[in-house]
């Protein structure tokens, strides 16, 4: 039996110049492409580089990847943030073309890129359950069929006629999920999915991609948990720098992204120019640079461990003396819930003497016991009571999993990691024993 | 394993339209056009009002304007009929042109996080003002009664014609869609020539105004045998069948030309939207 998915040599390019100017209007593109002769006549690289030296620069998302798939198999990607995992998705799903190589896919496929694409905020429950599920590629009998079964899944029965825009985010979630679950098709892609949700649906969830797969199909499956990885897939291809550079079982799969993180080559992925990101701001582009470390002040590269050290360094401009300005970073999850606030405001030992001109605010987290997962980063800076300047996605952190409390288990469910004790009844007694001098504390 | 098998290479080129895919996915573009009626008219006072109000009001100034001030004629029924005759077509068109061209842009969710055929997304935004032509052709007919003027047999005709605003809509739709994805001037520039676009177009001035040796460069504008065409089948005013057949082969060659460039553009759409 032919795989059900055949992937041979795949390359996708993304030009960052030419094609790619998004902010480019026609009366630009018409000089552009009037103009790129005359260069070429007069031999003036000089010119045409002066202009737009980033004109040219070309990025390889995939690179030569090739892959069987065999029916019923359950397949997780993992990769760091960039290495081609989503593009991947992408090219398979039809979204985009690849530049070269072909994949065959051999049966009916839905793709789950992002929860709740095509939802409606104005339209009910009941409204967008239909929508989202021939988006998703149903028959609206077979919506009709497993409509209650859906609305069961979700838990949402009451609010089936209220516009999805009056919902919590959960039930949102809960509901785009219910849709995308009840899908049936031979191969299903999913994306980065199970990172949300409380665990209990969560748990749900995963239960259910678990009888999928066992019911005969297929799963491509990215996630960056890797406990979720490692549950659910028998085989693991690790992505890195749009390459697949280790197909394997699941469990090796892990092993061997987690150990790559080590060792990294030196690169200033850590800085952040800040100049150029679209903003809010009142009073200009103030906020020049962000830099950010972990453990020991090393530049933080890539994906950090739960509970690692987060240090950013701000580099901001103040126009005017002052001593009223404060910076706030603001750590949002995959659904744009604020996960944690940091602002300066909350330092007891703020200096408050006045400055002006270039400044660098360090804000130092000995511990970000943030889950596993993607994050944003919102920076932005008061000027007394003015929000002068604010940059929404100033930059992304990536938390991977790592053996947080110290017992060979990755944590798994729920938002962050808190340190806490476990002890029976009996061993509370001790404790107070040992609190009344008795003993020594063992903390 | 079903016998189904689906090759993906990178695309170059023009492509031919998939009739298989849209086939399957034929539900989608009722759903988009479902979803489109659906929010149109949310959280507004007078909701479906509004599909006639504008066509109404327009006519109301330009009867004031043109018949009354300027002195302008019709070429038979009664101006406020003829002008609104003329108004449910070009407000029909000029409408799904504005929703259409920006459908890909306002839809960039749907385009860069799922397939299906990309063209349900235009054809979906035009689908949907048929409703609203619905109803802005049923006000006609009240007005009809009210005037005291008579259908004409001539409105057996009337599909074609609305199959000709539906074609002329859908094929700039198309072009100006995918265009939009990289240039965002087509946002600035469709309302500006939409609003131009009614003064060549017979709307407010019969054809008869304009001599005969040059009624047949109308013919080049997709609308004017639209616009003709709903009045000589709803109010069976005479119409010269060289502009209005003129106009439905331009119709057909826009919307043929709109798709193939639409298919043509449609691979990048994902990667620069």
């Amino acid at each position: 039996m032919p795989p059900i998915i055949e992937i041979r040599n795949l390359s996708k390019e993304y030009r960052l110049g030419r094609s790619l100017q998004r902010n480019e209007n026609f009366r630009e593109f018409l000089k552009r492409k009037l103009s790129a002769p005359v260069h070429a006549l007069n031999g003036s690289k000089v010119a045409a580089g002066s202009n737009n030296n980033q004109q040219d620069r070309r990025f390889w998302a995939l690179q030569d990847v090739s892959f069987d798939v065999a029916q019923g198999e359950m397949v997780g990607l993992i990769g760091r943030n960039g290495a081609g995992k989503s593009t991947l998705l992408k090219v398979i799903s039809r979204i985009t073309d690849p530049s070269s190589g072909s994949v065959v896919v051999r049966g009916r496929m839905a793709s789950l890129l992002e929860v709740g694409t095509g939802f409606h905020p104005e339209l009910t429950g009941r409204e967008n359950i239909f929508l989202n599920g021939a988006i998703l590629g149903m028959r609206k009998a077979e919506i009709i069929s497993k409509f209650d079964e859906i609305v069961a899944f979700a838990e949402i029965e009451q609010f089936l006629d209220t516009p999805v825009k009056h919902y919590s985010s959960g039930m949102y979630v809960r509901l785009a999920f219910a849709v995308a679950a009840h899908l049936n098709p031979e191969i299903l892609v999913v994306d980065e999915v199970l990172a949300v949700g409380d665990a209990a649906f969560q748990k749900k969830c995963l239960g259910k991609m678990n009888a999928v797969s066992r019911g005969g199909r297929t799963v491509l499956f990215v996630s960056h948990n890797m406990a979720a990885v490692e549950n659910l897939c028998q085989r693991g291809i690790v992505l890195e720098r749009g390459r697949a550079v280790f197909d394997g079982s699941s469990k090796d799969a892990v092993h061997h992204y987690l150990t790559s993180f080590s060792g990294m080559p030196d690169s200033d992925g850590h800085i952040i120019d800040l100049t150029a990101a679209s903003r809010i701001s009142v009073v200009g582009p103030l906020l020049k640079r962000m830099e950010l470390f972990t453990e020991d002040d090393r530049p933080l590269l890539e994906g950090m461990k739960i509970g690692a050290r987060l240090k950013v360094k701000i580099h901001f401009d103040l126009p005017n003396p002052t001593n009223s300005f404060n910076i706030g970073l603001g750590f949002n999850d995959f659904f744009g819930q604020r996960m944690f606030t940091a602002h300066s405001q909350f330092e007891p030992d703020r200096t408050t003497t006045e400055r002006v001109g270039p400044q660098v605010f360090v804000c130092d987290i000995p511990s970000l016991t943030l889950m596993p997962g993607d994050y944003t980063v919102r920076v932005w800076l008061d000027i007394g009571n003015t929000e002068a300047d604010l940059i929404n996605d100033a930059a992304r952190i990536t938390v991977i999993e790592s053996d947080y409390y110290q017992t060979g288990k990755v944590p798994w469910n729920g938002t962050f990691v808190l340190k806490h004790r476990w002890y029976l009844e009996q061993a509370a007694d001790e404790r107070k024993l040992k609190a009344s001098g008795v003993s020594a504390d063992n903390a | 394993m079903s016998s189904f098998e689906l090759t993906i290479r990178p695309r170059k080129g023009w492509q031919p339209l998939d009739f298989k895919e849209i086939f399957l996915y034929r539900e989608l573009l009722s759903f988009l056009i479902w979803r489109d009626i659906k929010i149109r008219y949310r959280q507004t006072l007078l909701g479906g009002l509004w599909a006639v109000l504008q066509p109404l009001i327009a006519m109301l100034i330009f009867t004031f304007v043109f018949h009354r001030l300027a002195g302008m004629k019709s070429d038979g029924p009664p101006y406020p009929l003829f002008a609104f005759a003329g108004l449910t077509a070009w407000t029909f068109f000029s409408t799904a042109v504005s929703q259409s061209s920006n459908s890909l842009v306002s839809n960039q969710q749907l385009v860069s996080k799922i397939y299906f055929p990309r063209i349900f997304i235009p054809l979906g935004a035009v689908g949907a003002l048929l409703l609203d032509l619905a109803f802005s052709l049923a006000l006609l007919l009240l007005m009809m009664v009210y005037y005291r003027w008579p259908v004409s047999v001539n409105v057996l005709l009337l599909p074609i014609f609305v199959l000709g605003a539906v074609l002329a809509a859908s094929g700039f739709g198309l072009i100006l869609s995918a265009l939009n994805v990289s240039f965002r001037d087509v946002k600035y520039a469709v309302p500006f020539l939409v609003q131009m676009g009614i003064f060549v177009t017979p709307v407010i001035y019969p054809i008869h105004y304009i001599p005969e040796r040059w009624q047949m460069l109308m013919g080049l504008n997709p609308m004017a045998g639209v616009v003709l065409g709903f009045r000589y089948a709803l109010l069976g005013s005479a119409a010269p069948w060289s502009v209005m057949g003129g106009s439905l082969a331009v119709s057909l060659t826009l919307f043929v030309f709109g798709l193939l460039v639409f298919r043509r553009m449609e691979r990048r759409f994902a990667d620069v939207i």
